[in-house]
């Protein structure tokens, strides 16, 4: 599938700033199963930018702005290939160990909830038992913007029953490495369906399967990922793995907005 | 009173002691145990012989007088009536023979050697833990291991570049290591100030002892720091020191050593990451940094990767050390290998990446993590010492020779509800050396903090800082919790 994608990130101050920091995972990575026709990221001062790899592989930009604004936006848009590969992801640039994404984090922490989800599942097969979980998280914790945030942890979301795609991502994560699978945060963009706009950031969980690699579910969407899915970054968790990271001097009442535009292209429109 | 009737106080409470048979038995660095002056100390021994305790008494007044117009001070967390304060010194020094240090030195830059191998190794492809040689778990969950520092390529392969390892004696032959530390150890200020006293005031004492110098560890310091600037780099690096600022209970040391070499001493908010380098605020405008010499914790660091509520650290800091443009001393997640539950494996880390057995001993040590172990600490708690995983400073520990039934038992609570987080050692008869106390000179126990540098080869200063601790019969010599510091002589040939 051709893939086009718009991601637009704007802060702005009642009070200005007075120098600000970011660091990027704003560039998609090359693997089986997903090729980047075109990228580019355009903000203020990043032709001086830092580029590296992190920790978890993710092709990262330090931009520093070290002066008086009021108001920045970081715009990535480009156009990206992409197989149906099962959910499998080969051929990514690791840096770690498998095993160091056994680690669970604060977000990611379990408690006897977490246990409790574990033992409750009943498939033998170990890939069943993958998808059953992603079903049950499915059932338990409802999509609802706005009944979590940024901060809540894979306990809180569970016990709420309600969450996004980045509390669905957490309680997989945590019930996988509890089962002492490593798992990781992915967060990318989805085609929700035909070739129409729509607002499309998404994040999911990857989590090591011996002899057969990384395998991604969705519990969010019910689905191990697609063609549709455009992985950007990964990482332990949500933080980790966080496309934009900021931190600014000064600069009060922000205001952030975020505009994602995914849509599948024509091969006539890729043309 | 004189040294004579020192002694005699000595016995008197050497014998009223009622802290286990260890501890009676300690063996003294200026007595041995107890058949006559040990050959290194023949000197001072003779000289205190002929010394009045109130002319004693005097000269420490002096030193102390001496330490304060310094500023040598020391803010003790929790203690609000006395938040700076003097650490007790103590004018009758430690000595170490010259075979003694030898061997010390060796067994030193192979732990120093080993624990960066490990580093390296843990933060790359985890070979050890491959090995089966260490729990998976201990490592990947221990909150000390730092997952953002993987595949960081640190210059020369080094993460811990200072290093004070804590070191207690138990008998003529027998030394142990009581602690790594690894992170951003503090004292050496002490060390150097100790020995400037000291020669000030007892000349004669240096000229009857060929005593080795320790006042060429700011070089040392500075010329480690240089060896480890950033690869491609060109002409001399800068060096700046980052302190936490004045509120921090070492920052007497900060400002001490960045003025002994010479550079720069900075806070968080002086520094700011600009076109892909660190650079420092200046009034004619930024000036690079390349190495930096934090005296911060890896929490503070960098907001956008640790803590991000800290104002102490620098954002973007982490991400620069990760691209090779800053040089950070010591690296961030050096606390995987003084880690208290990692240091029951130091020997077969050692083994592992020296290929030899290690030449200083370990503690044996208890892990409370495993069932079995816990038992066993369980049921000897009066005999023990046990200590927080993720503790220092002398804090939350629990010494069982010297702690009420009450103390006993609310550490068997804590013990029973949260194992993993401690671990126990026997209770060692650390080596005692006499120490002017109100009463006259009498034995105390003591460790010894020997500081490593590791740059471009191993630099290791001569002695180290001696802790004592100042009560009688106690064993925490931590500055925190009462401890004095003694000068530390290392005697040539």
């Amino acid at each position: 599938m051709l893939i086009s994608i718009g991601h637009v990130t704007r802060y702005t101050y009642a009070l200005p700033a007075t120098s600000s920091i970011y660091t990027l995972r704003l560039t998609p990575p090359t693997f089986e199963g997903q090729r980047i026709l075109s990228w580019r990221v355009e903000m203020p001062d990043i032709q001086q930018a830092l580029r590296y790899r992190d920790a978890f592989g993710n092709i990262c930009h330090l931009v520093s702005i070290p002066r008086t604004h009021s108001e920045i936006a970081i715009i990535a848009r480009g156009s990206v290939e992409t197989q149906d590969k099962s959910g499998f992801v080969r051929g990514a640039t690791e840096v770690s160990p498998t095993r160091v994404y056994r680690r669970q984090t604060d977000r990611t922490a379990p408690d006897e909830s977490i246990a409790d989800l574990v033992a409750g599942l009943k498939s033998p097969d170990r890939i069943d038992k993958l998808h059953e979980l992603m079903q049950v998280i499915g059932e338990r914790v409802t999509y609802e913007i706005g009944a979590t945030n940024a901060h809540t942890s894979a306990v809180e979301a569970l016990k709420d029953g309600r969450g996004v795609c980045q509390d669905h991502a957490h309680i997989f994560i945590s019930a996988a490495r509890l089962m002492g699978l490593p798992a990781r945060y992915v967060s990318g963009y989805f085609v929700t369906g035909g070739d129409t706009a729509s607002e499309a950031q998404h994040a999911w969980a990857e989590t090591f399967i011996d002899g057969l690699g990384w395998l991604g579910f969705d519990p969010a969407n019910q689905l191990c990922p697609t063609d549709r899915y455009v992985r950007l970054a990964c990482g332990l968790d949500a933080a980790s793995a966080a496309p934009i990271t900021g931190n600014r001097r000064g600069g009060v009442d922000e205001v952030l907005d975020v505009f994602v535009e995914v849509q599948q292209q024509s091969s006539a429109q890729q043309q | 009173m004189d040294w004579q009737s020192g002694r005699k106080l000595q016995q008197q409470e050497q014998t009223s002691l009622k802290v286990g048979a260890s501890l009676r038995k300690a063996f003294d660095e200026m007595n041995g145990a107890g058949d006559g002056v040990r050959a290194p100390y023949t000197a001072v021994s003779e000289w205190l012989g002929t010394q009045k305790l109130d002319d004693l008494k005097r000269k420490l007044l002096e030193a102390e007088t001496m330490f304060r117009r310094t500023g040598i001070t020391f803010a003790v967390y929790g203690k609000e009536e006395a938040a700076e304060r003097l650490i007790p010194f103590d004018i009758i020094p430690r000595i170490i023979a010259a075979a003694e240090w030898r061997r010390l030195t060796a067994g030193i830059e192979q732990r120093v050697r080993a624990l960066n191998a490990f580093m390296y190794d843990i933060y790359h492809r985890q070979e050890i833990i491959k090995a089966g040689k260490i729990p998976e778990e201990l490592v990947i969950s221990n909150s000390a291991f730092v997952p953002e520092m993987m595949g960081v390529e640190p210059p020369l392969g080094i993460y811990s570049h200072i290093i004070g390892i804590d070191i207690v004696r138990t008998s003529e032959n027998d030394f142990f290591v009581l602690e790594d530390n690894t992170r951003t150890p503090s004292g050496v200020s002490y060390m150097l100030e100790n020995r400037e006293t000291m020669m000030h005031m007892f000349p004669d004492l240096f000229a009857r002892n060929r005593v080795a110098p320790v006042d060429d560890y700011p070089e040392n310091l500075l010329k480690t720091l240089a060896s480890v600037a950033p690869r491609n780099m060109d002409g001399e690096p800068t060096i700046a020191l980052l302190t936490p600022g004045q509120y921090n209970s070492a920052y007497f040391e900060h400002s001490f050593l960045a003025d002994q070499m010479g550079v720069e001493l900075v806070e968080g908010h002086d520094l700011i990451v600009k076109d892909g380098y660190l650079q420092m605020k200046t009034t004619q405008g930024p000036r690079r940094i390349d190495v930096l010499y934090r005296r911060i914790d890896d929490d503070f660091l960098d907001p956008l990767v640790f803590r991000p509520d800290s104002i102490l650290g620098v954002p973007g800091l982490f991400d620069l050390y990760r691209a090779g443009r800053v040089s950070i001393v010591n690296a961030p997640g050096g606390g995987i290998a003084d880690d208290k539950a990692i240091y029951s494996y130091i020997p077969e880390i050692i083994k592992f990446y020296t290929g030899r057995a290690p030449i200083l001993q370990n503690v044996p040590t208890y892990n409370c993590r495993k069932p079995d172990e816990l038992k066993y600490v369980l049921d000897h708690l009066p005999e023990l010492v046990v200590k927080e995983v993720h503790g220092s400073g002398g804090y939350g520990m629990l010494v069982g020779p010297t702690a009420s039934k009450a103390e006993i038992e609310a550490f068997r609570q804590k013990l029973t509800s949260n194992a993993s987080n401690y671990i126990a050692q026997p209770t060692l008869a650390l080596s005692t050396c006499p120490t002017l106390v109100e009463a006259g000179v009498a034995p105390r126990h003591l460790d010894l903090r020997p500081f490593v540098l590791f740059g471009d080869e191993v630099r290791l200063s001569a002695g180290g800082l001696t802790r004592v601790a100042l009560q009688a019969g106690s064993l925490v010599v931590n500055s925190s919790q009462g401890g004095g510091t003694k000068d530390t002589w290392v005697l040539q040939d």
